[in-house]
């Protein structure tokens, strides 16, 4: 059971480009499992790798239990990372892959052999012992990398886009896999992903990211229900987001005055956003205007409407039965749920 | 990998398609083979004349084989007088002291150059080749100035100082080849399960670019072994070694001539017979075609 602290970390590559990682603050708790979620190049990997010890920071700290850990070398750590791509030494058997960290500590070969075969029956991979990696599908590999990293019992394990390789299918097993393990074991867990869903899954919290900056570190639901900037609700999926100005629990836009006791910001100028799930059409009542429906997609489980209100267009996800109520150029009460509003401060502020 | 479907006992090749890894199989054998054909056919088929040189006595045209046979040269050869086994001695010291040494100054090198960008790596790309393309003649009445002034010259470690000129060039490039196919994050993940920095090298690093050492050695070994303008050159005649003894009785005895060929000749056949694995199927290295 490990702490992870990091404060101020960053990283600086090339001094011409911005730094990979900007005066990162981040508190990663003991014995849980934490996603590091991105778009591809905001400094996810660069960041796990300094966890790691694989890479030195140009400044800030990294601690473990309150520890600085940076002059600690990687192999003293107790921070074991699986890469991506698994990186299974391709001269060694599964059994010398999954000892291999063992051997490293000098522990004797009979033990190693017992707790190999105790790994691979965790992984549901059991006599895989004398195989070589090549011998191995993706999923297969995925399995042993990870048993590799666990049988050291590392303090902090440091998974790579875990899930990115695999199929669809493997990849819900791996998920509850990871998910089991990490609670049976208790191993604090940081995982890199730049899948939104994979991160709300899978962690108890979720560190986002753009550009080597922290974003927002929450709980998973408190990305989709008070996201702290548009472009976070945008990552998760927000489509709606009508500006105007907030106050005293409501906030005027060009298509009316809606009623939002949930908000980021004190007052002034404001964007009002609302999934596209809380939209609903038809049932006239408070906080509702009328809007024409421009356009309709009929998904299966749920269907999909564009309406215009007034000179702002927004998404309406409904029930898929709707779609046989209304036409395309219907006006419509369109209803913004009031406890569903959230509202954050402007986008420009955000910059 | 094609079939990612997880059976955990799964019978056989787990996720390679039987009739891939087939094909695989026969292609190394067919390249092996080739190898050693090539391996004979150039390198084996010449010595026959040259060993039936150094058994003949009389051989005059149109005689397909000789007329007499006589084994007086290789008696001469192997007569302490001559000293020609000490001098094949000396050569197979300076050629492995060349070698060493170019595995130790190579695989660097070619570390830096295969994974790393850097200022200035055009230019030392450059003068790495240049040794190969600029004539030794050239290079060596150059050196020659410097090392008698430092007092290299006539002496054996000159002569091994002036053999890695020819032969730091092939370890460096073979090298750079196998780098650039090497994914350093092999070692980044050996430290992180807590391998230091030299188990890391020699467990990990190691395995994947032995065959291109193995490579690079042979070049090495075989440039130094079959040296003559750059060991005469800074040699002075001091240093002896094969090539300049050959080349004395090619005109005066071409019997002895031959008896000395085939010495000459037959370690350097030997290796690559030994490490010809290396130079064909799955483990090739040459070119940096090797695997990681």
């Amino acid at each position: 059971m490990t702490q992870v602290t990091l404060s101020g970390l960053t990283k600086i590559f090339d001094e011409k480009s911005p730094p990979a990682v900007d005066q990162l603050d981040l508190e990663i708790e003991s014995g849980k499992l934490t996603a590091l979620l991105g778009p591809s190049g905001c400094g996810k990997t660069t960041t796990m790798k300094m966890i790691a010890g694989l890479l030195r920071p140009t400044s800030g700290d990294i601690s473990f239990d309150g520890d600085s850990i940076l002059s600690i070398p990687p192999e003293d750590r107790g921070a074991v990372m699986v890469f991506q791509n698994y990186l299974l030494f391709p001269y060694m058997t599964i059994a010398e892959n999954i000892g291999f960290g063992l051997k490293m500590r000098k522990v004797d070969r009979k033990e190693i052999r017992t707790r190999v075969t105790d790994m691979l029956d965790l992984v549901q991979l059991p006599g895989f012992e004398d195989r070589k990696p090549r011998q191995l599908s993706g999923g297969q590999q995925q399995r042993i990398a990870l048993a590799r990293a666990l049988i050291v019992q590392p303090n902090v394990l440091l998974l790579d886009e875990p899930l990115s390789n695999l199929d669809a299918h493997l990849r819900d097993e791996m998920r509850e896999l990871i998910r089991r393990i990490q609670t049976e074991m208790g191993i604090t867990t940081v995982f890199v992903t730049h899948d939104q869903e994979e991160a709300v899954v899978l962690a108890d919290r979720i560190a986002l990211l753009f550009d080597g900056r922290l974003q927002q570190f929450d709980v998973p639901d408190a990305f989709f229900e008070s996201p702290q900037s548009v472009e976070i609700a945008k990552f998760f999926g927000g489509t709606n987001f009508i500006p105007g100005h907030y106050e005293g629990g409501e906030i005027t836009t060009s298509i009316g005055r809606f009623r939002a006791p949930r908000s980021a910001v004190d007052g002034g100028d404001a964007v009002l956003s609302i999934r596209p799930e809380a939209v609903t059409l038809g049932a006239a009542g408070g906080n509702s205007v009328m809007g024409r429906i421009r356009s309709h997609v009929y998904v299966g489980r749920y269907a999909r409407f564009r309406v215009t209100l007034g000179d702002i267009e927004v998404e309406a996800v409904t029930d898929p039965g709707q779609v046989k109520m209304f036409n395309d150029g219907d006006e419509v009460p369109v209803t913004f749920d009031s406890n569903k509003i959230w509202v954050i401060g402007p986008a420009a502020a955000h910059e | 990998m094609a079939d990612t479907r997880i059976e955990p006992t799964a019978a056989g090749a787990g996720g390679v398609a039987p009739e891939d890894k087939e094909r695989r199989f026969s292609w190394r054998i067919t390249g092996r083979w080739v190898g050693i054909t090539g391996l004979l056919a150039f390198l084996v088929a010449p010595i026959v004349p040259l060993f039936i040189w150094s058994i003949s006595f009389r051989w005059f045209y149109p005689a397909i084989l000789p007329t007499e046979y006589s084994a007086r040269a290789w008696t001469e050869v192997i007569t302490p007088h001559n000293d020609v086994l000490g001098v094949a001695w000396n050569t197979a010291l300076i050629a492995l002291v060349v070698t060493a040494l170019s595995i130790l100054l190579g695989v660097p090198a070619g570390r830096a150059l295969g994974l790393y960008e850097f200022r200035g790596k055009r230019l030392v790309e450059w003068m790495i080749l240049a040794p190969i393309i600029v004539p030794g003649l050239a290079v060596v009445l150059g050196i020659h100035v410097l090392f008698i002034r430092a007092g290299l010259s006539n002496s054996i470690p000159g002569v091994i100082l002036v053999h890695l000129v020819p032969t730091l060039p092939y370890m460096t490039l073979v090298m750079s080849g196998v780098f650039a196919n090497y994914d350093t994050d092999f070692e980044l993940q050996a430290r992180s399960l807590g391998a230091s920095r030299w188990a890391t090298q020699r467990l990990i690093t190691l395995p994947a670019i032995f065959p291109g050492v193995v490579v690079g050695a042979l070049f090495a070994f075989i440039i130094s072994w079959s040296q003559y303008v750059l060991t005469l050159l800074i040699g002075g005649g001091q240093v002896q070694t094969l090539p300049l003894l050959l080349f004395g009785f090619v005109r005066s005895d071409p019997a002895i001539a031959g008896a000395l060929s085939v010495v000459f000749i037959l370690p350097a056949v030997i290796v690559l017979l030994l490490s010809s694995r290396y130079l064909s199927g799955d483990n090739a290295a040459v070119g940096g075609i090797g695997n990681i």
